[in-house]
């Protein structure tokens, strides 16, 4: 395998370590399986920002979650090969900070600055990719800021920087 | 489209607006979801962290209690390395029930009048027990002559004890049973508040690892100690791994009671060695629901652990010595067996330290208790013999019949022969853990007891008709785990363990239906005050200051390790060499380029670690430290628990000082046991170093000092370095504007 230390793009030997170090994080038996339900975490963890309908998608033949067999499990030998496609193409690319700040922005419809909390969770249950309830608290708790009960979205994007070298 | 606002275009810019509502909603979910994912790792990886070195630690004082034991069992009883430590194998001198009373006496020590805590009055009332608890609360200390006297009244009572204690849930009485407390006061006063005191109406049990770590482990013990006393039907205490003097000494409790009770803390300290010996070892409830602190293995069988002499076992780490019965029928607790045994012993090697061969330092460093148990058998078929010669020539004045001679020792022969077999009964009982493959393997991490799989869970609650083991031991991130298709819980009591957020507590309640139900809690005024993603992070932080600290230990040996990847002398190695190095070196199985941003806080250079860069961000600052070679110092700081624990070791009347020869003992013992060259002139340099009154004698806590760990990141970080301190460190450290 050819390495070109120069380039900052990906090398197939250390995607391969990326992806089974994440893998192994939800190996609890150490049997390279993990639960099919752990897997959107671990494809999350590793830089990818899927939909929820690739992250079920079992028809396409290079999706990292087709290989599912009867115990709900994903096998590292299948998953592997998948998911090292998936970072070599770029196929969940991130979401650019700018295009995640218009997304709030069209949600602050009065220009604000701020989402009030009801009004996320409206939007974060009732539309688009929807969240459970769990969820919703979850979010809530983590982004409103306690004394004036408000999601001051622009602090938040700032903070929560995505570490690019994975 | 065109410009003016036509119906048409309203309702497109209506649909359009739609679209992108929904379009954003799920951007921001995606997102959300993506760093909840990245913070989930994380949390794993820090957990990950915190427990290899936690269990390392364990392995690293067994090793050492090998080490110690195997120069024991190899030097003559006149050399002075083997004086040095003899004195923590020595079983309690004092024999006799009348001679212990004597010696523990508390009636002569004096309470001032200015003492302003509880006093207490034999038999002890429930009102002093809730008074007691109380006065913890208010940060009280109890005075020296009444932890003497509760101690004796405790080690009365729990003679009186079997070693399974067998209970019931009778009368619809909800049992609650709680987990490891390991000193921290919080999680015990959390509990009681939320599930009362213990009554008549409302039984415990206590399942082991009270002390060490925390840093209020006496108060603890003195809670649980009052309320057995009050309640002795009610309330019951199960033997922890930690109720061990020998753990004791690297995990903080011998610290804190030497701290605490200046005066008296050694008599403490030894009336408790022989309190914890007599803990008793499981509860059944119901004859259903077996509770006990570690675990059990392939072998273990309750019958056999019902008949032990569990109060031989004063610590779980060396199989007890050989007894012999006196002419009265008591046993006799001698020194005298390990001398007089040791000059018969074929294998004895009439060395001192200067003379250690190599040979032997690998093995014993590497050794488990398994190999030491083996190692046993043999001698104990040994100690028979030798001890059937000694009987003969002691009878002699007895006569007793022929028949009853004979019976008498062949009976003790089987007996010696299944001192083994016993011993291996409650190491397994204290330190196994369960594991999810089938079968029972050693448990080479912790370095005793086992690890146990589902098939051996099912064949020992068939065997003993049971259906379920509750058991401690592990922490766990929601204070509580299930395990082995629910027939194994793991219930885990001391919250925030790791650091502030890293977990919470539990315990668990059992009625006449043996269903078991759990509540959780967590103990930390500030920890409700932290969001979620706070809260992670300062455990994140914390997790990484002691890996920080674990890494630089080891600088010597990255820089060999990450230079055979740079051959042509670069300084630069790319990230995927730069883990592959690290890992060979500190075998954490960690995911070390997922933790290469936390670790390495400079730039990487295209793609590039430059690691002499890496390196000089760390750096130990010490007291006049610089003239001392550095290779040294960083071995000493790799294993500064290790030679912390031989200094207390050292300091038998526990001072907190030694002498200077005893120090330069100590050297010559940390020297063989490291396997590392210190001359005499190093030596000498470190005395002038520390002995700064120069008045011949060291302070422990001085030389300590003089290994701390500064990098520019860790000032800011107030973390709690738990597995590099002890109890007193720890309040030490919040007030250090260094750390």
């Amino acid at each position: 395998m050819m390495k070109n230390k120069q380039r900052s793009e990906p090398v197939v030997p250390d995607v391969h370590k990326t992806i089974k170090a994440a893998f192994e994080a939800f190996d609890y038996e150490s049997n390279n399986r993990v639960d099919v339900r752990e897997i959107g975490t671990i494809i999350y963890s590793l830089g990818c920002f899927p939909t929820q309908a690739d992250l079920h998608d079992k028809n396409s033949r290079d999706s990292p979650v087709q290989v599912e067999d009867q115990t709900g499990c994903i096998n590292l030998e299948k998953f592997l090969p998948a998911m090292t496609k998936v970072l070599m193409e770029h196929k969940f690319p991130s979401v650019p900070e700018d295009l995640l700040l218009q997304a709030f922005e069209v949600l602050d419809k009065e220009n604000k600055g701020y989402l009030e909390p009801e009004q996320l969770a409206k939007y974060m249950t009732q539309e688009g990719e929807l969240f459970t309830q769990e969820e919703m608290d979850e979010m809530l708790t983590a982004l409103a800021d306690h004394e004036n009960n408000r999601v001051y979205y622009k602090d938040l994007l700032n903070q929560w920087t995505i570490d690019p070298d994975m | 489209m065109g410009c003016g606002v036509s119906k048409s275009d309203q309702f497109h810019k209506g649909s359009r607006k739609a679209v992108t509502t929904i379009r954003s909603a799920v951007l921001i979910q995606r997102w959300y979801r993506q760093y909840i994912a990245r913070t989930e790792m994380k949390r794993r990886y820090t957990w990950h962290i915190f427990q290899s070195i936690e269990y390392s630690g364990e392995q690293a004082q067994i090793k050492l209690y090998n080490f110690l034991g195997y120069l024991m069992d190899n030097f003559t009883p006149a050399s002075n390395e083997r004086n040095l430590i003899s004195h923590i194998f020595r079983e309690n001198e004092v024999c006799r029930d009348a001679e212990w009373e004597r010696y523990f006496c508390y009636k002569n020590i004096e309470v001032p009048e200015i003492y302003s805590g509880p006093h207490l009055t034999f038999p002890l009332t429930v009102e002093q027990a809730v008074g007691l608890v109380e006065a913890f609360r208010n940060k009280k200390q109890l005075h020296s002559r009444y932890v003497l006297q509760l101690l004796l009244e405790t080690w009365r009572q729990l003679r009186m004890l079997p070693n399974i204690n067998r209970i019931s849930t009778c009368q619809s009485k909800e049992i609650t049973i709680c987990g490891d407390l390991h000193g921290q006061l919080d999680d015990l006063l959390l509990i009681f508040y939320k599930n009362d005191m213990p009554s008549l109406e409302n039984p415990y049990v206590f399942n082991g690892d009270f002390v060490d770590r925390g840093k209020d482990s006496i108060e603890i013990l003195l809670i649980l100690f009052s309320f057995l006393l009050v309640y002795p039907s009610e309330v019951h205490l199960n033997r922890g791994n930690h109720e061990d003097h020998i753990i004791n000494l690297r995990y903080g409790f011998t610290k804190e009671v030497l701290t605490k009770y200046k005066l008296h803390g050694k008599r403490i300290l030894k009336l408790l060695q022989k309190i914890f010996s007599w803990l008793p070892l499981a509860t059944v409830i119901d004859q259903k629901v077996l509770v006990l602190h570690g675990g059990i293995s392939d072998t273990t069988d309750l019958a056999i652990l019902a008949r032990v002499d569990r109060h031989n076992y004063v610590s779980a780490l060396r199989p007890p010595k050989k007894r012999h019965q006196s002419s009265a029928g008591m046993s006799i607790d001698s020194d005298m067996d390990l001398d007089t045994s040791c000059r018969h012993k074929s294998f004895l090697r009439q060395n001192s330290l200067a003379f250690l061969k190599p040979i032997n330092r690998q093995s014993f460093q590497n050794r488990s208790l398994q190999d030491f148990s083996d190692r046993l058998k043999v001698s104990a078929v040994e100690e028979v013999e030798i001890s059937g010669r000694r009987r003969s020539i002691l009878d002699k004045d007895i006569n007793p019949p022929e028949n009853e001679r004979t019976a008498a020792a062949s009976s003790e022969s089987l007996n010696s022969l299944t001192v083994v077999d016993e011993w291996k009964q409650i190491l397994d009982l204290l330190w196994s853990d369960p594991m999810t493959q089938d079968g029972c393997v050693p448990n080479e991490v912790r370095g005793g007891g086992c690890y146990w799989g589902p098939d051996v869970t099912e064949d020992f609650l068939n065997r003993h008709n049971l259906q379920l083991i509750i058991r401690s031991h592990e922490c766990k991130q929601e204070g509580y785990e299930f395990c082995h298709n629910r027939k194994v819980l793991t219930l885990f009591s001391a919250s925030n363990y790791y650091d502030v957020g890293s977990n919470r507590g539990a315990y668990v309640k059992l009625g006449p239906d043996l269903v078991p139900y759990l509540i959780q809690y967590q103990a930390s005024s500030m920890i409700r005050e932290l969001t979620v993603r706070q809260s992670a992070g300062r455990t994140e932080r914390s997790a990484l200051k002691v890996l920080r600290e674990q890494v630089f230990a080891h600088k010597s040996d990255l820089l060999c390790a990450i230079k055979r990847f740079d051959r042509n002398n670069t300084g630069l190695v790319c990230v995927s060499d730069w883990a592959s190095a690290v890992e060979s070196v500190m075998h954490l199985g960690l995911p070390w380029r997922m933790l290469r941003s936390q670790l390495v806080p400079g730039k990487i250079h295209g793609g590039m670690i430059d690691y002499h860069e890496w390196f000089n961000e760390l750096a130990i600052k010490g007291v006049n430290a610089d003239h001392i070679d550095q290779s040294l110092l960083e071995t000493l700081y790799r294993h500064r628990s290790t030679l912390e624990t031989i200094f207390r070791i050292v300091d038998y009347d526990n001072s907190g000082f030694i002498s200077i020869e005893d120090f330069q003992q100590t050297w010559k013992l940390l020297s063989v046991y490291l396997k590392m060259e210190i001359t005499d002139d190093t030596i000498a340099d470190l005395i002038v170093t520390i002995d700064r009154n120069q008045d011949g004698s060291i302070d422990i806590e001085e030389f300590m000092e003089a290994f701390r760990l500064t990098d520019k990141k860790s000032r800011l970080e107030r973390g709690r370095s738990m597995f590099m301190g002890t109890a007193t460190d720890l309040t030490k450290l919040d007030g250090d504007p260094n750390i």
